[in-house]
């Protein structure tokens, strides 16, 4: 073990109060991001489920031959092939994830199953063939819909393509001010959440103050003194992580029982939390340790 | 080896603590610094290890000049210096042979080298037998003599010492005087600051006396380039 890790283990040792105070502290800081975490998280979830839905439907032309020999055979074999070839080329738009041919008579079940009691207003052959796309996650956008949609529209056998845009614009915005005000409020927690732990390295650093001035007449240099408090603030950083996961997840399976249950954070996010903390605990610590050695 | 040059020091809040300071200690010296309380003498210390810079004037320590120091040199040139204070400044929870290790951790060196050379350090102080007491479990002689062991760690070319015996008794004070003695009949040249005239006159040794900030008499500084 090297020395530097030594001290930073001897200071746990030697400070349990003041560390479990600083642990406290970090974790209760970091819990509070969490949670703010969680609730981003799941606003996301919420909207990429929404955005999930965001689907163009180009129907087919009314009383064109591909039309008619179709709706009256009611499946896909009977469909042309310059239809079927347009529905291979439109899945192989690069923005296109899924594209698949409804019939007259699929749509027909699919509006009485959607409507339920109103279904018997509909006649089998009222409704007409449509091209459903789906798009690839990325491409949700406004401009991309438009273009798809714009693309699609010009195949000659289409009559009219419909993507419900005002709903698309208006979810792209949702989604736009949910991500910045996300990313400030982020921000805004792990700045407060940096603060909050330099400041509690600050007093470790203090506590410590006449040993860091032995250290230095004996001729230590400032990257020696710095290394065990870095270390120390990765470790209190890493603990204080880890127990403002475990207080997350807490909450979590609470509120999952009395209110709703709600998503948390997969294993790669919760890693990259803990991380997330060590590095807070090392920053804190090299701006207070900084700080100190420039006053001495 | 140490050698100040018109040197003025002078503090933000509390003003001229030294004036047209000129000085110089050759290699193996002895010398003593004397004077009233707050005439200036820690702070000729502090300049020596680098704890403060000249406000004009140079201080130069083995080659080392104050003009040109940067913060990282200070490091460097302190594992040069070995100094000890009044207060002995150890570390009370930690034993006294990690006490003196210390000094040779910071430097980096390995556990092979440190263990024979702090056991050595420790019989060179006449402490052998206490390498596992800790500071608070020993006498104030005691304790000046594991801060006089770490000021050795790393062979220093002087050896600073800032009152060492102030909080001794007599007999202590003879003790540690006599260690320091040996030490520089070694060939470190040692600096000492203290208001323990009797001491000065019984040892016949070189004492630089500095009142007012100002040097008054230096009772042997033969050594040359003095403006
Ligand atoms: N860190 C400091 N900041 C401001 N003024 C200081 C500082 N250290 C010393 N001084 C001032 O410089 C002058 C000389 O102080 P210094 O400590 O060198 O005296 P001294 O001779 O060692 O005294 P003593 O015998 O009491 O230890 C004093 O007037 C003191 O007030
Ligand atoms: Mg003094």
């Amino acid at each position: 073990m090297t020395l530097a890790t030594r001290e930073a283990l001897l200071a746990f040792r030697r400070a349990p109060m003041l560390s479990a105070l600083s642990v406290t502290t970090i974790a209760f800081s970091l819990f509070a991001f969490g949670l703010f975490g969680l609730v981003a998280l799941n606003i996301r979830e919420a909207l990429s489920k929404l955005e999930d839905r965001v689907e163009i439907r180009a129907f087919v032309g009314d009383g064109t031959a591909i039309e008619s020999s179709a709706a009256a055979l009611g499946d896909i074999q009977a469909f042309p092939e310059v239809a079927t070839a347009a529905l291979g080329d439109i899945q192989a738009f690069p923005e296109v994830a899924t594209a698949a041919l409804v019939t007259p008579t699929q749509a027909l079940e699919r509006a009485r199953s959607e409507l339920g009691e109103f279904s018997d207003v509909f006649d089998a052959g009222i409704l007409p063939a449509s091209i459903d796309v789906r798009l690839k996650p990325g491409f949700r956008d406004p401009a991309s819909v438009r273009a798809v949609a714009a693309r699609i529209r010009s195949y000659e056998f289409i009559e009219d393509v419909r993507f419900g845009e005002e709903w698309v614009e208006k979810l792209y915005q949702i989604r736009n001010v949910a991500t910045i005000a996300g990313t400030v409020l982020g921000l805004t927690f792990a700045l407060v959440a940096v603060i909050i732990i330099g400041s509690t390295i600050r007093m470790a650093v203090l506590a410590r103050a006449r040993e860091i001035s032995i250290m230095r007449l004996v001729g230590a240099t400032d990257s020696f003194v710095r290394r065990p408090f870095l270390i120390e603030g990765a470790l209190k950083g890493a603990m204080g992580g880890t127990v403002a996961l475990f207080l997350t997840w807490a909450t979590n399976e609470i509120i999952g029982r009395v209110v709703f249950s709600a998503e948390f954070f997969d294993v790669r996010l919760s890693v990259a939390g803990i991380f997330a903390g060590a590095l807070i605990g090392l920053v804190g610590s090299a701006v207070s340790v900084g700080r100190h050695l420039k006053s001495v | 080896m140490i050698r100040f040059t018109r040197v003025q020091k002078v503090y933000p809040r509390t003003g001229v603590a030294l004036d047209d300071v000129t000085f110089g200690v050759g290699k193996g010296e002895f010398v003593f610094l004397t004077g009233p309380s707050g005439s200036g003498k820690s702070t000729i210390l502090k300049l020596i290890f680098a704890d403060e810079l000249p406000t004009s004037g140079e201080v130069k320590i083995a080659n080392v000049s104050s003009a040109t120091l940067r913060h990282r040199d200070v490091a460097r040139l302190r594992r040069k210096l070995g100094v000890v204070f009044q207060d002995f400044r150890l570390l009370e929870d930690r034993t006294v042979e990690a006490n003196v290790g210390f000094a040779l951790e910071v430097t980096g060196a390995p556990a092979s080298v440190i263990r024979p050379r702090v056991a050595r350090l420790l019989t060179q102080v006449g402490l052998a037998s206490k390498a596992h007491a800790l500071p608070p479990e020993l006498s104030g002689g005691e304790q000046q003599r594991v801060a006089i062991a770490r000021a050795l760690a790393n062979d220093p070319v002087v050896l600073l010492a800032d009152e060492p015996t102030g909080n001794l008794d007599e007999r202590a004070t003879r003790g540690v005087f006599q260690l320091l003695r040996e030490i520089n009949g070694t060939g470190t040249a040692v600096m000492m600051a203290t208001h323990d005239l009797d001491l000065v006159k019984r040892s016949d040794c070189r004492s630089i006396e500095i009142n007012h900030g100002r040097i008054v008499f230096d009772t042997g500084d033969n050594s040359p380039g003095v403006v």
